[in-house]
């Protein structure tokens, strides 16, 4: 058996889990159930008013995203670990003849496909009320939306695999990662602006604060997707115009991917060291 | 075959293990004896890499640390807690164990039926009972026909039948396995070790054979003698006559004795005339 089946093999089991995981089907059935409202809502205001068409739809996708995608991730990638300490199962696969990198990357590997499972539900249940309510699907959209909600599901989830390593309990890991889902997704965005209003922050050190922001990255790149450039996101988006041209989507992923590799890389260092 | 040498285990400030040093030899049995908190679950954890250590612990020359795999793909292993994936049913479970340890499905359902659990198979394991869990930690432990096992109290949730069908199975293995074993039954220790290392406070006190155990640290036992109704004041008396303190409990007596002492309190309630239906000793 080859260590990649062995990662496999964890990947199953961790998906497995997931898939009994109450919390995880209530953020499913959750974020398809917005998904369709605001699908519904968008289709509504593109045939009164003429505006939009899935951009509309597409726009409010991303808004929920952004939420609801990060909030997952996160939490799920948390208490995998802590949980898995707890009620000893965790004990139980590290008896195996197996390397300890391994099993956390199938961990990963599994928390992720839930994830994606779990967006792609709420994707795919947009895009088929789109349809059935006579708005043409853009698939080229909804195929990049979904891989940058993809992109931005595995950074989420690496974050919280790297909390649940970091700590004891999976009540605690789960605080944590609350605690940073509101830090990506509202204070800081909020802290940035009113840092940059308070010390008068020049525009270029307000767009890297922002986009540094794993979230704010999944937003410039999406953004484009339906509104065709980044003006919509004020003077960072016209920074990033104007100073980054075609660079931005790069950075973007640079930036996600960052948001990957680093959080990786923590959670593999603690949990090579943690007792069980 | 197992190694420990300088064996040091710190819990923040608490010390589970100190400077401990254990040899067992290929092919023997070694029982770690000491009371809870001794610091006998920290021995296994060790050699399983489940926790770092300071000093060296190997299993047939593979260091616990460095060559972890190398280690647990010659150890079968019986842990105290029982927990497994709880929505796996109990051939979904053994299927993702030997997959990781490379065993055919032959193999599985051996070891299945010689814990008898080949008819459980589509039971989820959280449904199992706390026997049938212990039973199933055991076939896992058996699926790779390891050379070590390491059983971390193996019989502690049968009951009276199981932990002697249990006893037996693991008796059959010490002909062909390495054994290092915690458990609080003096009884079993006799049965399944060749030695014994007592544990205090994270320190081996000392070794001695599984004969010696009781004189070495007064492991409290009584003796339970079941007796026709009639047969229960005679043998009181008789008991007491001798200088063996002794009560009356339901249809039997029990008798305060260690070690050497029992034989003495069934040779005094025999030669009274006194027939015993049965007899257990309770630790």
């Amino acid at each position: 058996m080859t260590r990649w089946d062995t990662t496999l093999a964890v990947a199953r089991l961790e998906l497995q889990d997931a898939a009994r995981n109450k919390w995880l089907w209530a953020m499913t059935v959750g974020f398809g159930l917005l998904a369709t409202a605001l699908t519904l809502v968008g289709v509504d205001g593109a045939r009164t008013v003429g505006a939009g068409g899935f951009g509309r739809t597409a726009s409010s996708l991303v808004a929920l995203s952004q939420m609801m995608v990060p909030l997952l991730g996160l939490t799920l990638g948390a208490s995998a670990i802590g949980n898995a300490r707890e009620n000893g199962s965790m004990r139980f696969l590290l008896t195996h003849p197996v390397r300890r990198s391994d099993i956390l990357v199938g961990i990963g590997l599994g928390l992720v496909g839930a994830c994606w499972a779990a967006m792609l539900t709420g994707f795919g249940v947009a895009a088929l009320v789109s349809s059935a309510t006579g708005t043409p699907v853009p698939a080229g959209v909804v195929l990049a939306l979904t891989a940058l909600s993809a992109l931005l599901a595995t950074a989420m989830a690496t974050i919280g695999v790297a909390i649940g390593a970091s700590t004891r309990r999976g009540s605690t890991a789960l605080g944590v990662a609350v605690f940073a889902w509101l830090l990506l997704v509202f204070v800081g965005d909020l802290g940035i602006m009113g840092s940059a209003l308070a010390v008068r922050l020049p525009v270029g050190a307000l767009f890297f604060s922002v986009v540094a922001n794993p979230v704010e990255a999944y937003r410039l790149l999406a953004v484009p997707l339906f509104a065709g450039s980044l003006d919509v996101l004020g003077p960072a988006g016209t920074y990033a115009i104007d100073t980054l041209g075609g660079a931005t989507a790069p950075l973007g992923i640079a930036v996600l991917a960052l948001w990957i590799w680093v959080p990786a890389r923590l959670a593999l260092r603690r949990f090579e060291r943690t007792d069980f | 075959m197992i190694r420990l040498q300088g064996l040091t285990k710190y819990y923040g400030a608490n010390a589970a293990l100190r400077d401990v040093d254990l040899d067992v030899a290929e092919g023997t049995s070694v029982a770690l004896w000491g009371h809870n908190g001794a610091g006998k679950t920290t021995v296994i954890r060790a050699l399983l890499g489940l926790v770092r250590y300071e000093g060296t612990a190997t299993v047939d020359g593979h260091d616990c640390t460095s060559d972890g795999v190398s280690v647990r793909s010659l150890i079968g292993h019986v842990p105290q807690e029982l927990t497994f994936h709880e929505h796996l049913t109990v051939a979904e479970t053994v299927d993702f164990s030997r997959s990781l340890r490379q065993v055919d499905a032959t193999r599985a359902m051996e070891v299945l039926e010689v814990v008898g659990l080949h008819e459980e198979l589509k039971k989820p394991t959280g449904a199992l009972s706390g026997g049938m869990r212990q039973r199933l930690a055991i076939a896992l432990a058996l699926l790779a026909d390891p050379p070590v096992l390491l059983l971390d109290e193996p019989t502690s949730n049968l009951d009276a039948h199981a932990r002697e069908q249990m006893v037996h199975l693991l008796q059959s293995l010490r002909e062909r396995c390495t054994l290092l074993l915690t458990t609080h039954h003096a009884g079993e220790v006799g049965l399944l070790a060749d030695e014994v290392v007592y544990l205090e406070d994270g320190e081996v006190r000392f070794t001695c054979a599984p004969s010696e155990l009781d004189a070495r640290v007064g492991v409290p036992s009584r003796l339970h003698l079941t007796l026709d109704t009639a047969f229960v004041d005679p043998a009181l008396a008789a008991l007491t006559s001798s200088g063996i303190a002794a009560r009356r409990n339901g249809t039997g007596v029990i008798v305060e004795a260690h070690g050497a002492a029992r034989g003495r309190a069934l040779s005094v309630v025999i030669g009274a005339g006194i027939d015993i239906d049965d007899v257990e000793v309770w630790r």
